[in-house]
């Protein structure tokens, strides 16, 4: 069985994530004066156009490239002595200590207690009308999936087709879509978790929604 | 009471004085604040008597003032004139200017475009004791006294859409159009259908629409303005402007495009620019100023609108009767009451018979071809001139014998002989019987010889393996030379792996082998390895762009430009072969100053256009990469529109083949016209095509726009372009475009 409390635990001694930056390939090595501490940040704009701070330069076959931040954070080990030498791809350049925000560390709990059953292709969803008639009488959790159960309604082009669970047993925790809106190939239908562990995960949301602090 | 409106105006009057002076100091404005101001304080101590007295001095103080204000207008002042939300706009012409209007290109907000308005009016005109209603079809940028929906006259593709629309209505019912230009640029987002492909499309129907035009200017920014004013008459209103750029554009580009400009830089741009009313009449862009009260025109006066009808009416019965011919004592009349006179005096009916619509479309031509013509260099000599000339009388004999005499006869001998050896083979297939003996005459199928046949359905070259020609360039790129490598931008999501660069600008012609990105090429790489530029007749290099309006610092630009690249202009033209096939080509070079385009280019392009409608040929127009307008020549660029349009239009009439390729980065004017009014646009993989670059769409729009908004691939499902081509198959498909597209005698019409 899972232990979320100790996840949780876990997650708040370290309220981060650490990201190893490395050569993609070979070549010579050049910092741009970043030292320890320094903040960097993720790529930006709408689109993710912009790309995260500079890191360092790698230069092979005079084809100097640009090596840059993947996520915000702090900039906690550098690996100066490789200034200006000649490196094999995957040498460690520095690490990110990226703090986790709120929504990423329900994310991560949730990952690993729920079991996420997704959309096949890109369609509009149903509750097929037993299911959708529990859920509004008795909410989300009184529906309780099983193996082969036909659950959901696929409605696309004028053609429905129904879809049926699989994965393991358990309750409805989350429902991640509304009723006749497109839904992209890959994105969570339903979240599943097993029925004793349903309260533990709602407290430690609540907990992580309520005390977690972000940091930067 | 009258003396509390009598300060309320003069206050009102003060307020507009100073918004159009801006935070500049002024002797005569600080005068006049001074003074009603001590008045105001004053003010509760006079008497009856002695309030109307000073009042009527201030008065008299106010419109001395602001006649000696109306001197000292700085063009930036007048650019803070026609923005100011008490300047006249559309909405109070139509109600003055003409007797009836009905709006029929939507209301207010419910509009398409609620900054275009499209309305049927009429002008009553006295023919002895009858009143005959002339009818007209108005379109122009309303900005509607701030009006937000309005958005401040910038028009968006679809309003253009819309105009165009009225304009062939117009055209349809045989009424005079009557076009208001008050924009301040068109709004630059590429939705559907494409701010410059619409602003083309708009240029090239004008170029040909067969009723007179008249255009009258009060803010005349750029694309956004030859969208509505290619016109027969082009009448400005004194304070208004007309230029390449905004002021402010012009200073960010100037300044550096990261940090805003100053002030006095702006100020100082818009008098470089020669935007004013006194300037564009002078270099030739329009033909008449109207004068406008002191200060500018505002809603409330009145004779100003009364001098505006008279000015429109008098412009319109000229330009039909420049091409449809008055009775003898109408147009003694007319050339006699030229300045005094009220046109409305003398009756002219504005609907054209069908000669006249024809010479109206050719005295359009004139008109613009002329234009612009001493904003060049031409350096050949007067030899040269009068050889050209007499070569070209000489093609033009040859042609018209050639193409519209014998052709004329051979095409119907053929399609003769065409149709009887069809009948001839229907009597072979179709019957059998006594006429099954004509079958097999020719001993094998169809009459095709053996070895054409061999050709047709076996593999080209099938022993030697793949026979890859174009293995070796004739002209190698210097990038090749290079000991490095080269990392593809689509690295990240396409994982292409570095390429070296001998590799890649030799053999694979700038392509990454593995994504297809294309990297740009020297324009010398398309002349020779695809142009066939060693064997080709470039003409008309004795044009080279020059400073027409002695913008400061330019010439020493312009010097720089001239000797890095060994060119007089961004443009080449040129005759060659493609695949045997002769075509007129024009190329757009890039690197000189960016490719833009102004005086020279565009006569340039127009001679090319010309000589390929004489001489029968394709032509072919490769953009190597454009920035637009050159926006140092000012209007003299920008007239380049609807001039080079003109011809292109012309040409295609002429029954020419006009080719538009695009690489690398093709931006702005000549997009919005020449470029975009090709039925025939293809685009090398990898360029980006488009009106405004995503900098300028943020700072005028507010919208940012997504990494890849102007790629080709875009226009292409937006129906600006018709096909993206590989670099490696351009002379293939070129040669293919000219044989589909051309026809068998390529020249289809």
């Amino acid at each position: 069985m899972l232990n979320v409390k100790e996840m949780l635990e876990e997650l708040k001694a370290s309220p981060y994530e650490e990201i190893e930056v490395v050569t993609p390939h070979t070549g010579v090595i050049e910092f741009v004066g970043l030292k320890p501490g320094d903040r960097v940040a993720g790529p930006g704009g709408k689109w993710n156009e912009k790309p995260g701070t500079l890191l360092a330069n790698l230069t092979r076959e005079k084809n100097k490239k640009p090596i840059c931040a993947t996520q915000k954070g702090l900039v906690t080990d550098i690996a100066a002595g490789l200034e200006g030498t000649f490196v094999e791809a995957g040498v460690r350049l520095l690490t990110i200590r990226h703090f986790l925000s709120k929504d990423e560390v329900i994310a991560r709990i949730l990952k690993k207690a729920l079991y996420l059953f997704c959309a096949p292709e890109r369609a509009k969803y149903y509750f097929v009308p037993e299911i959708d008639a529990k859920i509004k009488a008795g909410g989300e959790q009184s529906v309780k999936p099983r193996e082969g159960m036909e659950m959901f309604i696929v409605s696309r082009m004028k053609r429905e087709t129904p879809l049926a669970y699989s994965g393991p047993e358990g309750i409805v925790y989350a429902v991640y879509f509304q009723q006749g809106d497109n839904v992209d190939g890959g994105q969570p239908l339903i979240g599943v978790c097993q029925e004793s562990q349903l309260t533990l995960i709602q407290d430690v949301v609540n907990r992580v929604q309520g005390e977690w602090e972000e940091q930067d | 009471m009258d003396i509390d409106k009598r300060t309320q105006q003069l206050a009102a009057r003060l307020a507009y004085i100073s918004d159009i002076f801006g935070p500049r100091e002024n002797a005569s404005v600080a005068l006049l604040k001074h003074r009603l101001g001590e008045f105001l304080a004053s003010a509760s101590g006079y008497g009856m008597r002695e309030l109307h007295l000073q009042v009527d001095r201030l008065e008299e103080l106010f419109s001395l003032l602001e006649g000696k204000l109306e001197g000292e207008l700085s063009p930036m002042d007048r650019v803070r004139i026609v923005r100011h939300p008490q300047r006249i706009c559309l909405k109070d012409i139509l109600e003055n200017v003409y007797d009836n209007y009905a709006e029929i290109g939507g209301q207010d907000e419910w509009s398409i475009d609620p900054g275009m308005i499209i309305a049927r009016a009429t002008i009553a005109r006295r023919m002895g004791k009858r009143t005959v209603q002339q009818p007209v079809m108005i379109i122009g940028q309303e900005k509607g006294h701030g009006q937000e929906f309005r958005n401040g006259g910038s028009i968006k593709p679809w309003g253009n859409a819309n105009a165009l629309y009225y304009m062939r209505v117009a055209e349809a019912e045989n009424i005079p159009i009557h076009t208001y230009v008050f924009t301040p640029g068109a709004f630059p987002v590429e939705d559907y259908p494409g701010a410059a492909q619409q602003i083309a499309k708009n240029l090239y129907v004008m170029a040909g629409l067969k009723v007179p035009i008249v255009a009258v200017f009060s803010e005349g920014g750029s694309g956004g303005a030859e969208a509505i004013a290619l016109a027969d008459k082009r009448l400005m209103l004194s304070h208004g402007y007309y230029s390449v750029i905004s002021p402010e554009g012009a200073a960010a580009i100037e300044g550096g495009l990261k940090e805003k400009a100053s002030p006095e830089l702006i100020e100082r741009c818009a008098e470089r620019l020669c935007i004013t009313a006194g300037d564009n009449l002078r270099l030739g862009f329009i033909d008449r100023v109207i004068k406008e009260p002191a200060l500018g025109a505002r809603p409330d006066n009145y004779e100003f609108f009364r001098q505006l009808r008279r000015e429109i009416v008098r412009a319109t019965d000229e330009v039909v009767h420049a091409v449809q011919g008055l009775g003898p004592l109408r147009a003694l009349a007319m050339r006699r009451a030229r300045e005094t006179a009220d046109p409305l005096d003398i009756f002219v009916r504005w609907s054209l018979s069908a000669s006249a619509r024809n010479a109206l479309v050719s005295q359009r031509h004139k008109k613009y071809r002329a234009m612009s013509l001493g904003a060049l260099n031409d350096n050949s000599t007067m030899g040269t001139r009068l050889y050209t000339g007499l070569v070209r009388c000489l093609w033009q004999v040859n042609s018209l014998l050639r193409h519209d005499m014998l052709a004329k006869y051979k095409r119907r001998l053929s399609g003769i002989l065409e149709q009887m050896e069809a009948e001839l083979r229907a009597l072979d297939q179709g019957l059998g019987g006594p006429f099954g003996l004509f079958r097999h005459v020719g001993g094998n199928r169809m009459g095709i010889p053996p070895e054409a046949l061999k050709l047709l359905t076996s593999l080209s070259c099938p022993e030697e393996g793949a026979c890859r020609t174009e293995d070796s360039w004739v002209y190698v790129s210097p990038k090749s030379r290079a000991d490095r490598t080269v990392t593809c931008p689509n690295t990240a999501t396409h994982g292409c792996l570095d390429l070296w660069a001998p590799d890649l600008f030799g053999e694979f012609a700038g392509v990454c082998s593995h994504c297809g990105h294309h990297f740009p090429m020297e324009f010398q790489w398309y002349l020779y390895n695809v142009f066939d530029f060693a064997q080709a007749y470039e003409f008309n290099t004795e044009l080279e762009s020059c400073n027409p309006l002695h913008y400061e610092g330019f010439d020493l630009k312009l010097a720089e430009a001239k000797r890095a690249t060994g060119l007089g202009s961004s443009c080449i033209t040129f005759e060659t072969r493609i695949e045997g096939l002769a075509a007129v080509v024009a190329i757009l070079v890039s690197p000189f100053r960016g490719g833009t385009v102004g005086a020279a280019e565009g006569e340039k392009l127009i001679r090319a256009i010309e000589r390929a409608r004489i001489k029968r040929m394709p032509f072919l127009l490769y953009s190597h990469g454009t920035a637009g307008i050159r926006i140092q020549e000012g209007t003299c660029g920008v007239i380049q529109m609807p001039r080079v349009t003109m011809a292109v239009r012309r040409y295609i009439d002429a029954g020419g083949l006009y080719l538009v390729l695009y690489d690398t980065n093709s931006y702005a004017g000549p997009v919005a016209s020449f470029l975009g009014c090709s039925p025939y646009q293809f685009a090398v993989r990898s360029s980006n095509i488009g009106f405004a670059g995503p900098g300028v769409i943020r700072e005028t729009t507010g919208v940012e726009v997504p990494p890849k908004y102007h790629r080709a691939f875009s226009a292409l499902s937006r129906g600006h372009i018709q096909g993206i081509w590989d670099r490696r198959d351009l002379k293939k498909n070129l040669h293919q475009a000219l044989l589909t597209m051309g026809g068998s005698n390529l020249y289809y019409r």
